[in-house]
């Protein structure tokens, strides 16, 4: 796939080159007026590339090395659409037979749910996010995708709590097991870059055991990815290497550019069928200026991280910290509520609930959520194994940074932040990992004064 | 993940509260290693990892020791012959019978362990001639709660096999040893340089138990425990059964010192 469309532009009159694909329906769309690209112009400086040399932006590099690097089979070069074209892609993909699930506000917080049109997105709404923290604002534009992400995640598609895993039946010869319904197809509308890294390390967890519940829903499943423009003051992603640019994952990916005069959609196709969906829309292909004003938003994002999270060593720091008093100190916050587990998009734990009817006459199995951080989850006959909340905080936070990278070759963690935000006393994963390393127990061992003077 | 509906041969009384069930497996050739479980389900009731117990070298028959201690194991162990249960597996990994040929080995384990470790026990003396001192140690905590005691007696009279078993309290008749199962190690016969050991038994059972087998010299790589842990899947996804950065349905149940390195010595990982 292309990633970008860096093509040596030769001096071109404004408008020339436009190139409308499939069929042009009625007028030029508002805001593609000749004038309305002027200020991104000027941003751009002769050779088409940012201003500013792009040695001073590594994420830009990013997208030119991977520009013509093929990816997921991806094929056409970057369409720039509008919102009416947003609509026409959801209603495309509506006639597609997918279900369309996308964010929208409810209970004053961005949730994901059905959608049929752009009316359904939260227009003009921004987060404004903290340790412990969740607020919508209004931003006083017309924005579709000015926030990040809320407490839920698609894997509340992608594995429903409670979903029947199979039905049984009593027989005369004594039960068999049939399979539940098929599930519905989603089109997952406005997955940022973090989400979708999540999905991918999920797919390593469920797709090699052929997992009952996600297999089918992932395998149907269309991903229409947002980068990231904005992010919030709990996300890090970029320290995480997931986003806020989207690399792969998505069959179309869009980047919202929201100017005074101008607000347009990029959109690029990742694989064949986006490719297909994106042509039958009414879009143009972008000029190099547009792709690079969106690139220098997403590259702006990535420099405006509100945390970090250090990685380097993260895995050996942590085994090497199972017994660190300062997990306690943890626990002396932590009220064990199980909210991180909830919200993060890549815990997987679950536990089943068989049930059987009244009757006796038949029984299903259900699969719902669980989570480390609760008594029963490590119950074992004679009693628990993580009693103490502070192994269960242990075992969170050295599953998702430490465990994971043995168990799935990966990070457990996208730097979403969810976490952070939705933890009713704010206890913040950077943070903790952060804290532990300032207080590595291999290291502060031989800097304690006793210590010191025994080795000198 | 469907459980595979199988018919329960027969069902023997082995203690109070422990059973043996023999069931026709889901396959002719349906076969495990020593060690393995399976996930065993009651209709409609649940469904628990149980321990394989039978012969691995008889793919006839699917044997299984259940202690009854909740709702699940109740129902499982309430069967009649006849009867339909659900079955899911082997999982897990197995005793290494094979890589610890040549040496002496140390099978120690208490109470309702000495269950998972019977097809283990059941392999090494088919297989007698590989392998120099074989020892049982096996602590219960009284002597009318010894499981297997006809067998145990059988295997005591063997001159290929040393069985030395203690109890937390004697009776009146009891002349053996009254104790916990370390106390017996001292007693063993073998040489720590060529010596093996397979433990199962509660976790801080092992801990002590390998704690001492370290101080006499044999390394963690020919240390043996089967470690339990919450299971729901047996497949590596329900993430209950977490033991550091291992899932003990899917690395585990048997893991060796070596592997488990610090995670083994902290408390609640």
């Amino acid at each position: 796939m292309r990633r970008s469309s860096l093509r040596k532009p030769g001096p071109r009159a404004v408008g020339e080159g436009m190139v409308f694909r499939s069929v042009v329906r009625g007028p030029q769309p508002e805001g593609y007026r000749a004038d309305a690209l002027a200020p991104i112009r000027s941003a751009i400086g002769p050779n088409g590339l940012p201003a500013e040399t792009s040695d001073s932006m590594p994420f830009f590099r990013r997208f030119v090395a991977c520009d013509g690097a093929s990816q997921d089979g991806a094929v056409t070069e970057p369409l720039v659409i509008n919102r009416e074209g947003i609509d026409a892609l959801i209603s495309a993909l509506i006639e597609r037979g997918y279900e369309v699930v996308g964010p929208t506000v409810r209970s004053q917080t961005i949730l994901y749910d059905t959608i049929t049109s752009t009316a359904d997105l939260p227009i003009g709404i921004r987060d404004r996010q903290e340790a412990g923290t969740y607020r919508l604002e209004d931003r006083d534009d017309d924005a579709l995708f000015g926030y990040v992400v809320g407490p839920q995640s698609w894997k509340k598609f992608l594995t429903p709590p409670g979903t029947v895993f199979w039905k049984g039946l009593r027989t005369e010869d004594g039960f068999e097991t049939v399979e539940p319904e098929e599930p519905p197809s989603y089109a997952f509308f406005g997955a940022r870059p973090c989400e979708v890294a999540a999905m991918k390390i999920q797919d390593d967890v469920y797709l090699p055991v052929e997992d009952g519940i996600y297999t089918e829903r992932r395998k149907k499943s269309f991903t229409v990815a947002v980068n990231c423009t904005e992010p919030a003051a709990t996300c890090f992603c970029a320290s995480v290497g997931t986003g806020p640019d989207i690399s792969e994952g998505y069959d179309i990916a869009l980047t919202e550019v929201l100017g005074r005069e101008h607000h347009y959609f990029l959109a690029e196709a990742g694989t064949d069928e986006g490719a297909e969906v994106l042509a039958a829309l009414v879009a143009r292909e972008a000029r190099d200026e547009e792709v690079v004003t969106a690139r220098r938003l997403v590259v702006h994002a990535a420099d405006h991280m509100g945390r970090t999270l250090e990685t380097d060593g993260l895995k050996e720091l942590l085994y090497a910290n199972l017994s660190n008093p300062y997990w306690d100190e943890i626990a002396e916050r932590c009220l064990a509520c199980t909210n991180c587990t909830m919200v993060c998009p890549t815990c997987f734990c679950s536990t089943v609930e068989d049930r059987q009817a009244l009757d006796g006459s038949s029984a299903e199995r259900v699969r719902t959520w669980d989570s480390c951080f609760t008594l029963d989850f490590s119950y074992i006959h004679g009693g628990p194994v993580r009693s103490s909340v502070s192994s269960r905080y242990r075992q969170w936070l050295t599953h998702k940074l430490a465990s994971w990278q043995d168990q799935f070759d990966s990070l457990g963690c996208v730097g979403c932040g969810r976490c952070i935000t939705w933890c009713p006393v704010g206890i913040d994963i950077t943070r903790e990992a952060a804290v532990i390393r300032e207080r590595d127990i291999r290291r502060v061992a031989v800097e304690t004064p006793a210590v010191k003077e025994a080795v000198e | 993940m469907h459980p595979i509906p199988c018919r329960v041969r027969s069902v023997v009384r082995e203690l109070e509260d422990t059973f043996t069930l023999d069931i026709e497996p889901p396959e002719n050739d349906w076969g495990f290693a020593p060690g393995q479980f399976t996930m065993l389900y009651a209709f409609g009731v649940g469904e628990v990892p149980i321990s394989i117990s039978g012969d691995p070298n008889d793919p006839s028959r699917l044997v299984q020791t259940i202690r009854a201690v909740g709702p699940v194991t109740d129902a499982l162990t309430a069967v009649s012959p006849g009867d339909t249960i659900g079955v899911r597996g082997p999982f897990g990994s197995s005793w290494p019978t094979k890589a610890v040929e040549g040496g002496d080995l140390l099978i120690i384990t208490g109470g309702i362990g000495l269950a998972p470790l019977r097809p283990a026990i059941l392999e090494v003396l088919a297989n007698r001639d590989r392998y120099d001192n074989v020892t049982l140690l096996y602590g219960a905590r009284s002597p009318g709660e010894l499981l297997f005691a006809d067998e145990l007696q059988e295997w005591r009279g063997r001159f290929d096999l040393d069985v030395l078993i203690t109890v937390d309290h004697g009776d009146r008749v009891w002349r053996g040893p009254v104790g916990v199962v370390t106390s017996l190690i001292s007693r063993a016969s073998f040489d720590p340089e060529s010596t093996a050991a397979f433990v199962c038994g509660p976790e801080i059972m092992m801990r002590f138990t390998i704690q001492e087998l370290q101080r006499k010299g044999i390394t963690d790589d020919r240390l043996f425990a089967s470690m339990e842990r919450n299971m729901k899947c047996g497949i590596g996804l329900c993430g209950h059964c977490q033991f550091g950065r291992y899932f003990v349905c899917k690395e585990g149940p048997i893991l060796s010192c070596a592997q488990m390195s610090g995670a083994f010595w902290t408390r609640e990982v």
